[in-house]
């Protein structure tokens, strides 16, 4: 890989300023930047690594929502959000125990991989993205593959998830990568059902609003039997089709409501 | 260049490292450890596991600056001093675990970190925590009986017995 400068600041404001340089970017557990920078598909200037920033770091529950250090890892989350057992396990089913103990879910959310695990338990929580400047909701974040809202230089700090009645992450894995081939996150709220949809659609993480519909007037698997899902935009690729992963997308979320607890 | 301090088996170590420059080029090359192997370079196959402060990660997907002041354990670690092999090491000998041994430094290494969290793992729980670690040659079933030996389990004794 080319060389760059490497910095590790202590602080949050401290790593906004080092990010001003041209071709700078933030490092957080590293586990798909490295890689892609092995790859030369990144070649920046300037790493801000952010995991020395303790403020970064944590699980920590209140009344109705639990927040995350964007630098948390996958096993602290796995290990710790105890207060949102789907999203408890949705962690500890990323990757492997070693990338789980580097990868962590700031820079899961800041890459916005259509395969990742973490951008459908945001979008089907309806959580809060927080960075150093704002708050943004889940709905406004993901702006299509390996795409979000972010600015430049602009660094998540914290999610904040409100917890569910029901929820649970149904993933067909793809065994070599441990990404999900499709996985549904479905979450009931008092106000309603959310169900988002990773792995799936060329635009990244989505929303299946019949499904949303059908689940929110009746809590059943039966209660989206009638209900099918258009390939047309959905990912097709040497592990499956868009007619395959459409399917996936009806199984998963039946198998999601079934176990949802 | 950047000076690097970290404590890697107990011994203070230093190196001049290139921001680029990986924990695993680190403990191979400025150090000569090279019982960490590096197998795909694309934090696939688990040979590069290596401990730091206390947790297994895969050495080709971390900086070694990334390690700066921390405390690494590698496989050079694991036997006594007098070459004695430790628990999982003997019991990787005693049920033939290996065949051509590439990929046995990260075995031994991911074994420790679930031991160590999970001292008496299921079967299935052996084979879920080495999902990050690839074995060619064996078809793993040597290994996971070597980690529940290693784990006081009885296991079935190795089929060449």
């Amino acid at each position: 890989m080319y060389n760059f400068d490497f910095e590790q600041p202590g602080s949050v404001d401290e790593a906004v300023a080092a990010l001003q340089g041209e071709d700078a970017l933030a490092l957080s557990g590293g586990q798909t930047l490295i890689p892609s920078m092995k790859q030369r598909l990144n070649a920046p200037s300037k790493l801000v690594s952010l995991t020395a920033i303790e403020a970064l770091k944590g699980v920590c529950p209140d009344s109705g929502q639990i927040a995350i250090g964007a630098a948390t890892t996958h096993a602290t989350v796995a290990a710790e959000a105890t207060g949102y057992p789907a999203l408890a396990a949705l962690a500890g089913g990323i990757g492997d125990p070693a990338v789980r103990n580097r990868g962590t879910i700031g820079g899961s959310l800041a890459n916005n991989d259509p395969a990742a695990c973490y951008p459908a338990a945001v979008l089907a929580s309806g959580a809060t993205v927080v960075t150093n400047t704002r708050e943004i909701a889940a709905d406004d974040y993901f702006d299509g593959m390996f795409t979000t809202a972010l600015e430049e230089g602009e660094i998540i700090t914290d999610v904040r998830f409100p917890i569910p009645e029901k929820a649970s992450y149904q993933k067909f894995e793809q065994p070599a990568s441990r990404f999900a081939l499709t996985g549904v996150f479905v979450a009931k709220y008092a106000d309603g059902v959310r169900v988002a949809v990773t792995g799936a659609s060329e635009d990244g993480v989505m929303r299946w609003a019949e499904a949303e519909a059908a689940l929110s007037a009746d809590f059943s698997a039966a209660a989206i039997d009638g209900l099918s899902v258009s390939a047309d935009g959905l990912i097709g690729d040497l592990h499956g089709t868009p007619e395959y992963r459409a399917n996936l997308i009806k199984v998963l979320t039946k198998r999601a409501v079934d176990a949802a607890s | 260049m950047t000076k690097l301090t970290m404590t890697v088996n107990g011994r203070s170590v230093s190196g001049e490292v290139e921001g680029r420059t990986l924990l695993s080029t680190f403990l191979r090359e400025n150090l000569g450890l090279t019982g960490t192997h590096v197998g795909c370079d694309t934090s696939q196959c688990g040979a590069c596991t290596v401990h730091v402060n206390g947790l297994a990660v895969k050495s080709c997907t971390m900086f070694a600056q990334e390690a700066a002041e921390a405390d690494v354990a590698t496989i050079e670690g694991q036997a006594a001093p007098d070459g004695t092999l430790n628990a999982i090491q003997q019991a990787f000998q005693d049920y033939h675990g290996l065949q051509c041994g590439f990929c046995t430094p990260g075995m031994v290494m991911a074994a420790a970190s679930l031991l160590k969290d999970n001292p008496k793992p299921t079967e299935a729980e052996v084979r879920h925590h080495l999902e990050g670690n690839i074995c060619r040659c064996t078809g793993y079933h040597n290994i996971v009986r070597a980690i529940m030996a290693a784990s006081g389990q009885d296991v079935a004794p190795v089929a060449a017995e």
